[in-house]
């Protein structure tokens, strides 16, 4: 008998262990933890983190611990492979990635290959913040959902605001020379000239995705231009220096940005005393005035030491763990059936849901500015202690957002 | 059109200043040694690294000096303890132990600073703008680096020329055993050389550090366009890497600033034949392919005039 209890206090640990460890939702975070991209992945990294040790306190999704698994891909759609495929050979389920289209594009087929030719050890992507409308429209796939709006519908919601700012005579494009990037131009000038024709676009820039270290020679093609406002859509280091070397410079133009409240941006906006002149769209910002939301910017603040960029991720854990929940698993295809047509409510308040035709995630969203802060008590939240904070211009309600899609959604 | 030119220009010449300071080290120590230092562009990233570090700590101008200093001794211990016991094996063995140590120290500093953009920033006492041109700004800082970089090139073309340093230097340059006969110690000089240049690659980095983007993938972003520069300019030959650097340097800046294409040149392609490989090279504008530029210009080089502008030996 002691025998058997001795036995047992030495092997149960163990046993109860494994089960432990098999038992945790694993994430495979793949994104740029090195390189041009690492400021923004480090950033997502440490939100993901936060929000799973958010869920873990309150008993993880269905008793199951959410852990998230650090993969660097270097931004580079190749890396991104290797690294999905070390994700599959540790068992993990679950892939999120958020940095570059071309990244995205590349995890999209992976995941709908692998899925296909190995049932039972299927894979869901989780897309954050790749916004190419292609990966929803020709080459969607069921495996793949996606939080972020796409560009698309962000150009759709930027050139509608630009439509009735009748100071804006002469337009200059600068974006990355990606896929996202050329959507981004191609959008614009099309909205545009459908929008607002009389508009003069006065120079159209590709340039490589996060290799610059100097815009200046950009900045001063912008100025010889004469243009009154840019658009573009650049992230992650692109954004930050180029506002900087537009800082320099002393460029005085309006900015319609995708991404500028990223790391560097905000002190580069200050520094150039644009005051209210640099907008982006997002679905959803600091100083929304939703209470929860900025609840949870005030927790986040104090813990991460960083401004929440990615409300989106949050709507995808939480929405992860609500689409478990329903399905009563942690089983990705069953995950996955019932993350469509979902309805949820987001951060920042408002119903958003994941259409069934493409696993695109419809939700509000806002355009703001970064600028003074007039009133402290509704809007408390400044960046990079600049003392500058974003500001509602506007806000696109769900039911605006709504582009028809291409996708020929394939189901298993 | 005069204001992008003036601009321009100003850019070009700082870019192509800064691949100087890079560039002259690593085409001094390639014709003594006969060996190109893979790990050069490394020493200037470990120049930005400990100028950010030294400047949190005891301030920007201690650091401008400091740094540099501590680069240098890393470079004399890398000949003393490294290449000088590998130079036996021949120049194979020499140019793996730099290939090896661009990588070890590119994870070293990745190692302690981690892998994102450090917070470098230009000094408060040149973070105003220095002048106007049409309305653009131009940074203090950008005019200092200038300064820095001309005051370098300058210093150096005196010890080089006109003092009895520069005349052992030169003289081992190319006769090293006649040197070592005549009672100097070859061994020192070439220690002292590569300090030097490693050195200078170090004051690079603390220089371009606020500037650019001081971070673990910046050696290997510029790494490339030494090479370009100093075959280029041709091997060895300090005047044909100053001329090779500025014009490097005002290549990519003055591409940037085109928007021509073929189409903008030929008109465009009849839209009948469709999207297609021809069209998007057609589309293609020079400020597009300025990155690729330097590139085009080492093949054509090393095709019609393979030891450089102002090289003397064909390797």
């Amino acid at each position: 008998m002691r025998k058997i209890i001795m036995s047992a206090a030495v092997t149960l640990p163990f046993v109860f262990g494994v089960a432990h460890a098999q038992d945790s939702v694993k994430i495979g975070y793949i994104d740029p933890l090195s390189g041009g991209g690492a400021s923004v992945g480090e950033g997502g990294l440490k939100t993901f983190q936060y929000l799973a040790d958010e869920l873990n306190a309150k008993g993880g999704i269905l008793g199951h611990k959410v852990e998230i698994v650090p993969m660097d891909n270097k931004t580079n759609p190749q890396e991104s492979l290797v690294q999905a495929q070390k994700a599959v050979d540790a068992g993990i389920h679950y892939i999120t990635q958020g940095n570059g289209s071309s990244v995205g594009a590349a995890l999209e087929d992976f995941v709908t290959k692998n899925n296909g030719r190995n049932p039972g050890k299927e894979v869901l992507y989780f897309n954050y913040a790749a916004v190419d409308p292609s990966m929803t429209n020709e080459k969607c796939s069921y495996w793949h959902f996606r939080w972020d709006a796409n560009s698309d519908i962000k150009m759709e919601a930027l050139t509608n605001y630009m439509k009735g700012e009748q100071s804006i005579k002469k337009v200059y494009l600068i974006n990355q020379d990606y896929s996202f990037g050329q959507s981004v131009r191609t959008e614009a000038r099309k909205m545009l000239a459908a929008k607002r024709p009389d508009i003069q676009i006065v120079g159209d820039e590709l340039h490589p995705l996060l290799k610059i270290t100097d815009f200046s020679p950009y900045i001063a093609k912008i100025k010889a231009s004469g243009a009154d406002s840019v658009v573009t859509g650049n992230w992650g280091q692109d954004i930050a220096l180029l506002l900087k070397a537009a800082a320099d410079a002393g460029l005085k133009v309006n900015w319609y940005t995708y991404y500028a409240g990223g790391a560097g941006g905000p002190t580069a906006i200050k520094q150039t005393g644009l005051d209210h002149q640099v907008f982006q769209i997002t679905e959803g910002f600091p100083n929304s005035g939703n209470k929860a939301a900025m609840e949870f910017e005030k927790d986040f603040r104090a813990k991460v030491n960083l401004s929440l960029w990615y409300p989106r991720a949050v709507n995808e854990m939480r929405m992860f763990k609500a689409a478990a929940e329903k399905a009563n698993s942690i089983d990705p295809v069953k995950v996955a059936a019932a993350l469509e047509d979902m309805k949820f409510e987001v951060l920042d308040g408002g119903e958003g849901f994941m259409r069934k035709d493409d696993h695109q995630f419809f939700q509000p969203i806002y355009i703001s500015s970064f600028g003074t802060m007039t009133d402290k008590d509704k809007e408390p939240f400044d960046e990079e202690n600049t003392g500058w904070g974003w500001h509602l211009v506007s806000k696109i309600d769900t039911a605006q957002t709504m582009l028809p899609t291409t996708c020929n959604m394939k189901r298993p | 059109m005069l204001e992008l030119i003036v601009i321009s220009t100003l850019n070009g010449v700082l870019f192509g200043m800064l691949l100087f300071l890079l560039s002259s080290g690593l085409t001094v120590i390639f014709s003594m040694m006969g060996v190109l230092n893979f790990a050069h562009a490394s020493f200037y990233m470990l120049g930005a690294f400990f100028g950010y570090q030294l400047t949190k700590w005891i301030g920007f101008w201690p650091a401008l000096v400091l740094a540099p200093l501590l680069v240098g001794a890393v470079g004399m211990a890398v000949e003393r303890y490294g290449l000088r016991n590998t130079h036996k094996h021949g120049h194979v063995a020499e140019l793996l132990l730099t290939f090896g140590l661009a990588f070890a120290i590119e994870e070293i500093v990745s190692m302690i600073w981690g892998k994102s953009p450090m917070d470098y920033r230009i000094p408060a006492a040149l973070d105003f703008p220095a002048f106007t041109v049409f309305s653009t700004n131009y940074p203090a800082y950008k005019i200092f680096m200038l300064v820095v970089s001309v005051a370098i090139f300058v210093a150096l073309l005196i010890v080089l020329k006109r003092t009895r340093v520069g005349l052992i230097v030169q003289a081992a340059l190319t006769h090293p055993s006649m040197v070592g006969h005549l009672g100097h110690n070859v061994g020192r000089v070439f220690m002292v050389v590569f300090g030097v240049g490693s050195a200078l690659a170090g004051l690079a980095g603390v220089i371009a550090g606020p500037s650019l983007v001081t971070q673990s993938d910046m050696a290997g972003l510029l790494g490339p366009i030494l090479f370009v520069v100093i075959v280029f300019g041709g091997l060895g030959s300090l005047p044909g890497a100053f001329i090779a650097s500025l014009l490097i340097g005002l290549i990519q800046t003055f591409a940037v600033a085109l928007n021509g294409s073929l189409a903008s040149a030929f008109g465009p392609l009849d839209p009948s034949l469709g999207p297609s490989v021809l069209t998007d090279i057609w589309n293609v504008t020079i400020a597009q392919i300025a990155p690729i530029l330097p590139y085009v210009l080492l093949v054509l080089i090393l095709i019609f005039r393979p030891m450089g502008l102002l090289g003397t030996r064909e390797t």
